[in-house]
């Protein structure tokens, strides 16, 4: 099934290997259904779906255990019982008790950091194997007493007397009752992600109306690859108690008339930003085989896809919140040696519609580049043809830390059955932070 | 604050200045007005809207002149007449200004108070026609709205603001000595209620958008955007103006409603006020409250509070004909003139006369972190400087670091910053007992104790070549400093008061060596630091110091004539001077005050005589420093808040008791004993080139001794009062007393002739 795709335009580079780097690749890569939260996972913990996850890797690559010389998940909201999930989940699992874990957390790009620092462990020779991948439970969130409240129940665990006890507890008020709700806002300027995304959008002057396009895009493309059975990194989920879970259950192609009715959800009554053209809290887990190229091939693998060049960035979490996709394209581009023109498929998370239409107009705006990039020009904006053609986070689901492996395999293989060379993954993340890595095919 | 500009440098901008919105679009529009260019208004129209957006030329604010109004109403009628317009949107397009007030320079040209009055109904005939208007009229609002700008903005009939710092909303005119003169008075408390509405008019505090949001003052807000494909101020008032325009669409269509809902605590309090009685309690309890805090000083916080009184209980006409009235009264008040005076020259002490430093200071070093070097540690780091703390014990360290943390954690309290923003604020400070990064700082301020060998040491000790050596000190001559370095016109005094976050003033002292440059750069810093600038000469006691001096010394010696620390006071107060004479002492220090008085007693001589030094010197030894120490005058008690008298004082004042003099001791004598040799001092201040100009000596004085504001400042009070008037008063207790109130030479000039100090 060799298609003449867009990859028959001569590339810059014949491929990104280079000398006296050892290539590293991805072998395969799953994830368990993305799932809506409050539904079909919503009674199980966060290291279930991630050892969900982690056994469907096992199955559909057939790797040893024992060969395994590391597990590096990302994650976001923590379930405090469970702080190195990647731990509990690879116990699990059924992974061997002596394969080393951690956990990493760096926003909507945790699973992307898990990835890249198994790349750092097997680029410097420390490990062949590597498992990376992410999970993410928004059904249950760590819901705390509140300070006050904490303080005094410490406080008396510490009193000796049944007098220190009571003077303790006469010092009790009602309002120490109110919880503590983690929220999706930064820490730094307490703006929600979603109003911050709404002023983004005011700011690139990108309409209702075309978010909510771009939205249904995302929906139509995410059905019909669903249809289709494109989404072949899903695996099937046994719900214990429940039945097994096959598909995303996110994926909602609605009407614009429909999705017109909706009101603004973040900044009222004027504002863009919608339900419809936002990513929904969604439960979830990826997890990712990941080797040196001649380890894969001396274990009789055909791996998917090399992992190539790439970046971090940072910006301003206030204003430039979700723009981490602008500031690391051109510049994962230029350390690769590629130039837009060179890449066959976008794989960029979509947080909002807007934030994803705000960052085409970031990204095809010299006077953007030039004032707050400090580049010379522009790196333009991805061709739309090439761009989530599976569908994105608004339609299939944002399990933050799990979005990252999603984001790579779907490129990888989008490459594979579109017939393209090279890949761009790019995702913004809470922070002001942002990552773009380039996938290369791996030649048939 | 109510802004001001000559009108004459207005005729000269061109319409080609102007800014130009790129989203003008101008169609169906019937006559010439739409193109006409305009001087301080551009005016289109989107679909059924019309957008009118303000921008001044040639000014950093817009104020509502004539010209200004002339042409508003003009295009207002068109917009009235036109068929095809269904609602209109006013909008600023200068940055960080809707409108700051009417042009006070209007006031200042009227020759009566009838003058005035007209000036006053002319407005309110024009916002009446707003206020009536059939077409939905949407103030979109981005920066200060303040006086004349709050009055137009409620007599639309929908407010939308941007949610910034720089957007504040308020009735500052009490602040001039005279009130909302436009229906402001009228309309105000209808649309935030009565105890809303005084407090804003009696304090003339700024409030910020979203606390105008809350009190109903404002109906929409709109949250400041980032960068996009324009630059971030430039964007957010065009999309203020789009949002603007759909809601002045839906206001048209009538698809929103004016109405807002009230909550539960607003609908009581307005049912509440809705009983006469209720009402009566609540003008007497504010009457009583002014009353006590002006002590009959200040006439406008009076006339405010009968104004709306009037308004409602007579009704609009009776209302809109008091504000008139009174406008026209309170504007020819001496009060007024002197709180004008000290707003312009507020304004010129902001600016940096000197023009820009060669390089500008981003590295600040500061010795001594007790009081004065943690609160200038402070303001520095609260403006992005880099600032270095160097103390000499960790002790002496963590009180300063910890003093800076507090001050702007109370700013979080107050929710004047995040604290978020407080921890990057405060991550600009570092603090230290070494010298260590002193190589690289621009400047070096010293704030260490009052001891000139200790100056020289740590001059000598800091070293860097190229950076600005400024001292903090009240008293101590800056070329004796300055005599230690090898680059005196490196050397500059910065003379900073305590509590330096709370104090306005910095007085800054060049010496004759000191250069330009240096001068430019501390101007410069102070500036950032937020400062209001006096630039005077080095001299002993500089130019406030030396003005507070002889009056101190005349304190003592009313007290040592018997007069108890309570009724001096209460004397002081009531003429104006926000802190008593005596809690001034126990405030600034006792051996501070010593300090003072023996170094400038040597430099002056018998003119800074008066009272006798062995009370302070006898206090001191006693231990009672004033505040710091707990007793002076005063006993000081953490968290109790009536002060009581030091009884033990007692003692001290009858043993160096002495007589009161005949026909200079009256309650009035006394109050212009003290204010007199204060302002005789001042004067040959200016007439020594000390200070180079009145304005600053004004400022000076009423910013930073807190001469009172209602006088205007030395300069201000002698034009005012007639010098005449005060060289009388002063040859009179110089009969008494002798030298110390002879009065200087050109105060004598002033009173032979009748020049004032301002034209």
């Amino acid at each position: 099934m060799h298609q003449h795709g867009p990859s028959d335009f001569t590339k810059s580079k014949k491929t990104l290997a280079k000398p006296n780097i050892r290539n590293i690749v991805v072998v395969d890569g799953v994830r368990i259904p993305f799932l809506q939260s409050g539904t079909s996972y919503k009674d199980l913990m966060p290291h279930d779906l991630a050892r969900a996850a982690l056994s469907g890797l096992l199955h559909r690559t057939n790797v040893p255990k024992d060969v395994v010389d590391y597990i590096i998940f990302g994650t976001v909201i923590q379930e405090v019982k469970t702080s190195n999930v990647a731990r509990e989940a690879a116990l699990g699992a059924g992974f061997s008790d002596k394969t080393p874990a951690h956990t990493v957390t760096m926003a909507c790009i945790s699973a992307n950091q898990a990835m890249t620092t198994g790349v750092g462990l097997i680029a410097s020779g420390q490990c062949d194997v590597v498992v990376a991948g992410g999970v993410e439970l928004m059904s249950d969130v760590p819901i705390r007493h509140s300070r006050k409240m904490r303080k005094m129940m410490l406080d008396l665990n510490k009193a000796k007397t049944l007098g220190q006890r009571l003077s303790l507890l006469s010092k009790f008020r009602l309002n120490f009752l109110s919880p503590e709700l983690p929220a999706v806002a930064e820490f730094s300027t307490s703006e929600t992600m979603g109003h911050s995304a709404d002023r983004l959008a005011a700011a690139f002057a990108v309409s209702r109306a075309d978010q909510d396009e771009y939205a249904l895009r995302s929906h139509s493309l995410a059905k019909k690859a669903q249809d289709e059975g494109l989404l072949s990194d899903i695996v099937p989920f046994k719900v214990p108690g429940k039945d097994t879970v096959t598909k995303d259950n996110g994926i909602r192609p609605s009407s614009l008339e429909q999705m017109a009715k909706l009101k603004p959800a973040f900044i009222k009554p004027y504002g863009t930003v919608t339900a419809a053209n936002s990513s929904f809290l969604t439960d979830g887990a990826s997890a990712m085989l990941i080797m040196a190229e001649e380890k894969a091939l001396a274990m009789g693998y055909k791996p998917k896809a090399y992992l190539r060049d790439f970046v971090y960035v940072s910006q301003d979490p206030k204003d430039q919140l979700l723009l981490g996709p602008t500031y690391a394209t051109p510049k994962v581009l230029e350390k690769a040696g590629l130039t837009l023109n060179d890449i066959d498929a976008f794989e960029f998370h979509e947080a909002f519609s807007g934030q994803i239409l705000a960052n085409f107009k970031a990204m095809d705006s010299d006077w953007f580049a030039q004032n707050y990039m400090g580049r010379k020009t522009k790196v333009g904006s991805p061709p739309l043809e090439k761009f989530n053609n599976w569908g994105g986070s608004l339609s299939l689901g944002h399990p933050f830390g799990a979005t990252g492996c999603r984001l790579v395999m779907a490129a990888a293989n989008r490459l594979r059955k579109e017939g393209g060379q090279y890949g761009l993954v790019a995702a913004c993340a809470a922070g002001g932070q942002g990552h773009a890595m380039i996938v290369e095919a791996y030649p048939k | 604050m109510v802004a001001s500009r000559a009108i004459g440098s207005l005729s000269r901008a061109t319409a080609s200045r102007m800014f130009r919105c790129p989203g003008y679009v101008c169609r169906n529009f019937t006559g010439s007005s739409a193109l006409r260019s305009r001087t301080h208004i551009n005016f289109g129209v989107k679909g059924d809207v019309a957008v009118v957006r303000l921008n001044s030329p040639n000014s950093k604010v817009n104020t509502l002149n004539k010209e200004l109004q002339s042409e508003f109403m003009e295009v207002m009628n068109e917009i009235w007449a036109s068929d095809q317009i269904r609602s209109a949107v006013l909008i600023s397009t200068k940055p960080g200004c809707f409108i700051a007030g009417a042009d006070i320079n209007m006031l200042a040209s009227c020759k009566t108070h009838e003058e005035v009055t007209r000036i006053s109904q002319e407005g309110q005939r024009m916002f009446e026609k707003l206020e009536k208007s059939t077409k939905p009229i949407v103030a979109a609002i981005s920066g200060a709205c303040l006086g004349g700008g709050l009055e137009l903005a409620i007599s639309c009939q929908y407010r939308i603001a941007t949610k910034d710092r720089k957007t504040v909303l308020g009735a500052p005119e009490v602040l001039l000595g005279i009130l909302p003169g436009a229906g402001g008075t009228q309309r105000l408390p209808k649309m935030v209620g009565l105890p809303a509405a005084f407090d804003m008019m009696l304090t003339g505090r700024n409030i910020r958008a979203d606390r105008a949001k809350r009190m109903g003052l404002v109906d929409q807000l709109v949250e400041p955007l980032g960068p996009g494909l324009k630059p971030p101020e430039e964007r957010t008032i065009e999309y203020l103006e789009e949002v603007a325009v759909n809601f002045a669409k839906g206001l048209s269509d009538k698809k929103i409603s004016i109405k807002r809902d009230k909550g539960l605590v607003e609908k009581l309090t307005s049912y509440a006020l809705s009983i006469p009685f209720v009402r009566q309690q609540v003008y007497k309890k504010v009457e009583e409250k002014v009353r006590k805090q002006t002590k009959g000083l200040y006439p406008a916080p009076l006339k405010i509070i009968d104004v709306v009184k009037t308004g409602i209980e007579q009704g609009n006409d009776a209302g809109y004909l008091s504000e008139s009235q009174k406008f026209g009264e309170l504007a020819m008040t001496k009060e007024s003139k002197a709180l004008m005076g000290l707003y312009h020259g507020q304004v010129l002490c902001k600016k940096n006369k000197f023009g820009a430093p060669q390089k500008e200071v981003k590295d600040l070093a500061i010795l001594g972190a007790g009081l004065m070097g943690a609160g200038i540690a402070q303001v520095s780091v609260d403006k992005g400087l880099k600032t270095i703390l160097k103390d000499a014990t960790l002790t002496g360290l963590g009180r300063g670091q910890q003093q800076v943390f507090k001050g702007l954690n109370d700013k979080v309290k107050k929710k004047a910053l995040t604290s978020f923003e407080r921890d990057s604020i405060f991550s600009n400070l570092t603090g230290q007992l070494d010298y260590q990064g002193f190589e690289k700082a621009d400047m070096v301020i010293e704030a260490v104790f009052e001891d000139l060998s200790l100056k020289h040491r740590v001059l000598k000790e800091v070293i860097p070549g190229h950076c600005v050596f400024a001292s903090n000190t009240s008293a101590l001559p800056i070329n004796e400093i300055a005599a230690a370095s090898k680059r005196p016109e490196k050397v500059i005094g910065m003379h900073y008061f305590s509590p330096v976050d709370k104090m306005q003033l910095l007085e800054i002292i060049t010496t004759d060596k000191t250069s330009k440059d240096t001068t430019a750069s501390a101007v410069a810093v102070g500036l950032k630091q937020g400062k209001v600038i006096i630039v005077v000469k080095d001299g002993p006691g500089f130019y406030t110091t030396r003005c507070l001096a002889p009056m101190m010394s005349e304190v003592l010696r009313i007290l040592q004539e018997g007069v108890e620390p309570k009724k001096l006071d209460s004397l002081t107060t009531s003429f104006g001077f926000p802190v008593g004479a005596a809690t001034l002492v126990d405030e600034v220090g006792v051996d501070v005050a010593k300090h003072v008085s023996e170094d400038l007693g040597k430099a002056f001589g018998e003119r800074f005589e008066g009272g006798n030094i062995e009370l302070l010197k006898e206090m001191v030894s006693r231990g009672f420093l004033g505040r710091k120490s707990g007793k002076g005058f005063y006993i000081y008690q953490e968290g109790v808040k009536t002060k009581n008298v030091n009884s033990d004082m007692d003692g001290i004042l009858a043993s160096l008791k002495v007589p009161p003099k005949y026909g200079v001791s009256s309650d009035e004598d006394i109050q212009y004993r003290l204010v007199t040799r204060f302002v005789n001092e001042a004067v040959l201040c200016l007439q020594e080139g000390i200070l180079a100009t009145p304005t600053e000596g004004d400022i000076g004085a009423v910013f930073g001794l807190g001469f009172p504001p209602c006088l205007g400042g030395p300069f201000r009070f002698v034009d005012l009062y007639g010098a005449q008037k005060i060289v009388d008063r002063l040859r009179k207790f110089e009969a008494a007393y002798g030298k110390q109130f002879t009065p200087c030479q050109l105060l004598i000039d002033h009173a032979n002739s009748a020049n004032k100090f301002y034209q």
